[in-house]
């Protein structure tokens, strides 16, 4: 077929549509009688004694195909030369047509309004569809290919076979240089903090097979004896596979640029929200520890000592108590939303006078996380948001 | 009892008294569908050949020579003859067991002799029928060594978890048309719970024979072809493991050669023949090229 095989979200290869218009029961027992695996004669006496229904039973359980590698190298034959002729309809050039102008042409010929975005007709490159399969694990002769393939988890147990193996090594070799007396004392723990063991779902991925969560679990654990021995260069490139960087979170703090105004102060601004409270605060680099709220002082606009020690917290987190000033505008809310907002908003500025490190720090302490709290609202039939109305027996 | 081994052995293969090579029938090897799986290319024209290559062995009693492979001795100094305390005694062993010494029973070594020659032949002859062998055993002392063994002699190894239906539900665990292994070799007959492993019981079951080194408290009822010895000791089963090894390589080793001698064999009859017949039209001749162990004779005479 050269016209392009587009499909629905669930793979439709070109034998279901033919069948869904012409023969389908006649195929549908024709794939019951493919999974019979008996003589001829018990076959056709299969065939003629199961009805419909029967068959129906057994679809289901012989739906995971194994797709030959023939099969998949024709469906990626017949995805370029549609991807071609779709770059002709569109008018593009079919040398650059890029798999977003391949969507977006899709998208423009085949306008659906369903919602559920994966039932919509798609075009992708046969490896993004079909699932990836092992293939046929043996030769012509039927001999298996793998030496732990009748353990069912080929992949899974030479890996652990390997894995061991590196163990028994370095335990060996610790063994000759503890017998030499050359054992080195100091065991430096290496680069590990950047870094996390694989999950189970990743593990699956590398070998292409289902675990267990023992299984998982006595791999780690093996993994984790390797690294208690003295290896090499080899072993450590081979744990590294196993090992996936952790992105330090603080790293996405937004730092505010630190600007300077027509007196040539260096100071930063940003915002901060607590509940319905929205504050802005500037807070310049070298002062005295000034606090202006709304034009007025902070000891008259916020006259209970709760609400100062708020406003204190950051400074003094980073024992910079008497050493900024900070202007600051507040509306909405109540007294303790305002205070929380100006807090927010000054941890955020202050970022930009402030190591990383620190910053890191702030954010471990919680200075720079908006409190997503807010007002739950009440509810008919109740007489608050959680509160019920007085029950009464009788 | 040892020397009614010792009569089979003498006589060699009798195929019509017994059935102890299955494979003979079925040279390609079994599915679990019953019908034999498809042998690569034999051509029937070269079929006596190749028929002959498989008869050769079975005239023979010891065609590959195992016994020289190890000795009373080597046994002994293996510590292959200690099994386990009175008290784990298993019955049927009774008769394998030489005697007790400070309560710890002695296996009879030369039961284990005659025993260990049978099975290692069994196996070597397995071996060159190219038949899929399986090492199997569930003492975790030893499974980095079986499984080193398995693939440095070209076969295969299961020391791991063994799920229930592997050999009796095959086409669901491991594929639609898998081929069974022909022989299985049992280094530790129990698994981790002192139990007779399940595998015993479904090979014969799969009506696949087994080999396998039974200590005092296992059972040999199952076994094929039992071995009478210890399962316990580091240079016991080391012993077995080389043994098993230089077997099935001598094995393939051989067939290798009787493959070579066979080819060289039959091209010098094609030759001989082509050179006392005329030349006829369609002389298609032979393909020396090919890769079929029995090349092609067109005609035969």
């Amino acid at each position: 077929m050269a016209a392009p095989c587009v499909s629905g979200g669930r793979v439709l290869s070109c034998r279901f549509l033919l069948w869904g218009s012409v023969g389908r029961r006649q195929g549908l027992l024709k794939a019951a009688a493919a999974d019979l695996q008996t003589g001829s004669r018990s076959q056709i006496l299969r065939l003629i004694h199961t009805t419909v229904v029967t068959t129906k039973k057994n679809v289901p359980a012989s739906r995971r195909e194994m797709y030959t590698e023939d099969f998949i190298k024709k469906q990626i034959e017949e995805f370029n030369i549609g991807k071609r002729h779709l770059a002709n309809m569109m008018g593009e050039d079919p040398e650059t047509f890029t798999q977003e102008d391949i969507d977006r042409a899709i998208a423009y010929l085949f306008p659906s309004g369903l919602f559920e975005k994966q039932a919509r007709p798609i075009m992708k490159h046969p490896e993004q569809i079909f699932p990836k399969q092992r293939a046929i694990q043996w030769g012509e002769d039927g001999r298996p290919f793998h030496f732990l393939f009748y353990t069912g988890k080929q992949s899974y147990y030479s890996l652990m076979h390997e894995v061991y193996g590196k163990v028994l090594q370095a335990e060996k070799h610790q063994d000759q240089l503890r017998a030499r007396g050359l054992l080195p004392e100091n065991t430096e723990i290496k680069d590990l903090i950047g870094s996390r063991w694989l999950i189970k779902e990743e593990l699956e991925d590398m070998l292409v097979e289902k675990l267990s969560d023992h299984d998982y679990m006595h791999f780690i654990q093996l993994l984790e004896k390797l690294l208690t021995l003295q290896y090499g260069p080899t072993e450590e490139e081979f744990i590294q596979k196993f090992r996936r960087s952790v992105t330090v979170q603080s790293k996405k703090q937004q730092i505010e640029p630190v600007q300077y105004d027509e007196k040539g102060m260096a100071f930063s601004a940003s915002e901060g929200r607590r509940k319905t409270a929205k504050a802005e605060a500037i807070v310049y680099e070298h002062g005295g520890g000034e606090i202006k709220v709304n034009g007025v002082d902070y000891l008259l606009y916020f006259p209970v000592l709760q609400d100062r020690e708020q406003l204190m917290f950051p400074f003094h987190f980073l024992d910079r108590l008497g050493k900024h000033d900070v202007t600051c505008t507040v509306s909405g809310g109540g007294r303790s939303a305002q205070a929380g907002a100006v807090r927010l908003a000054v941890a955020k500025a202050l970022c930009s006078f402030v190591s990383e490190e620190e910053v890191e720090w702030m954010r471990q302490a919680g200075l720079l996380t908006a409190d997503p709290r807010v007002r739950e609202r009440k509810k008919p039939g109740q007489e608050g948001a959680r509160r019920k109305f007085t029950w009464k027996k009788r | 009892m040892a020397a009614a081994l010792r009569g089979l052995l003498r006589g060699g293969a009798r195929p019509g008294l017994l059935p102890a090579f299955p494979g003979a029938a079925r040279p390609s090897g079994r599915t679990l569908a019953g019908a034999p799986a498809p042998a690569p290319s034999e051509p029937e024209d070269g079929g006596d050949l190749h028929q002959q290559l498989l008869e050769e062995p079975l005239k023979h009693s010891d065609f590959f020579n195992v016994q020289e492979l190890f000795s009373l001795k080597s046994l002994f100094d293996a510590r292959v003859h200690l099994g386990h305390k009175a008290g784990c005694r298993h019955r049927f062993m009774e008769p394998y067991i030489f005697g007790s010494r400070l309560n710890q029973d002695i296996i009879d070594l030369e039961q284990t002799v005659s025993h260990l020659r049978l099975a290692l032949n069994f196996t070597a002859h397995v071996a060159y029928r190219k038949g899929i062998i399986l090492f199997v055993s569930r003492n975790r002392q030893f499974t980095h060594l079986i499984e080193n063994t398995a693939r440095d002699c070209g076969e295969y190894a299961h020391t791991r978890y063994f799920k229930g239906g592997l050999l009796t539900n095959a086409p669901l665990l491991l594929g639609h048309s898998v081929r069974l292994p022909d022989l299985i070799i049992f280094l530790h007959t129990l698994n981790n719970v002192f139990e007779p492993h399940v595998a015993v019981r479904d090979a014969a079951k799969m009506n696949i024979p087994t080999v396998g080194i039974v200590d005092t408290n296992c059972n040999p009822c199952l076994i094929t072809y039992p071995i009478p010895g210890n399962d316990d000791s580091p240079p016991a089963v080391q012993l077995f493991c080389r043994l098993f090894q230089t077997t099935i390589n001598r094995a393939k080793e051989k067939r290798r050669q009787m493959e070579a001698l066979y080819r060289l064999q039959g091209l010098k009859g094609a030759e001989g023949r082509q050179a006392a017949r005329p030349l006829s039209g369609e002389d298609t001749g032979l393909s020396l090229d090919s890769q079929d162990p029995c090349p092609r004779s067109h005609s035969q005479s």
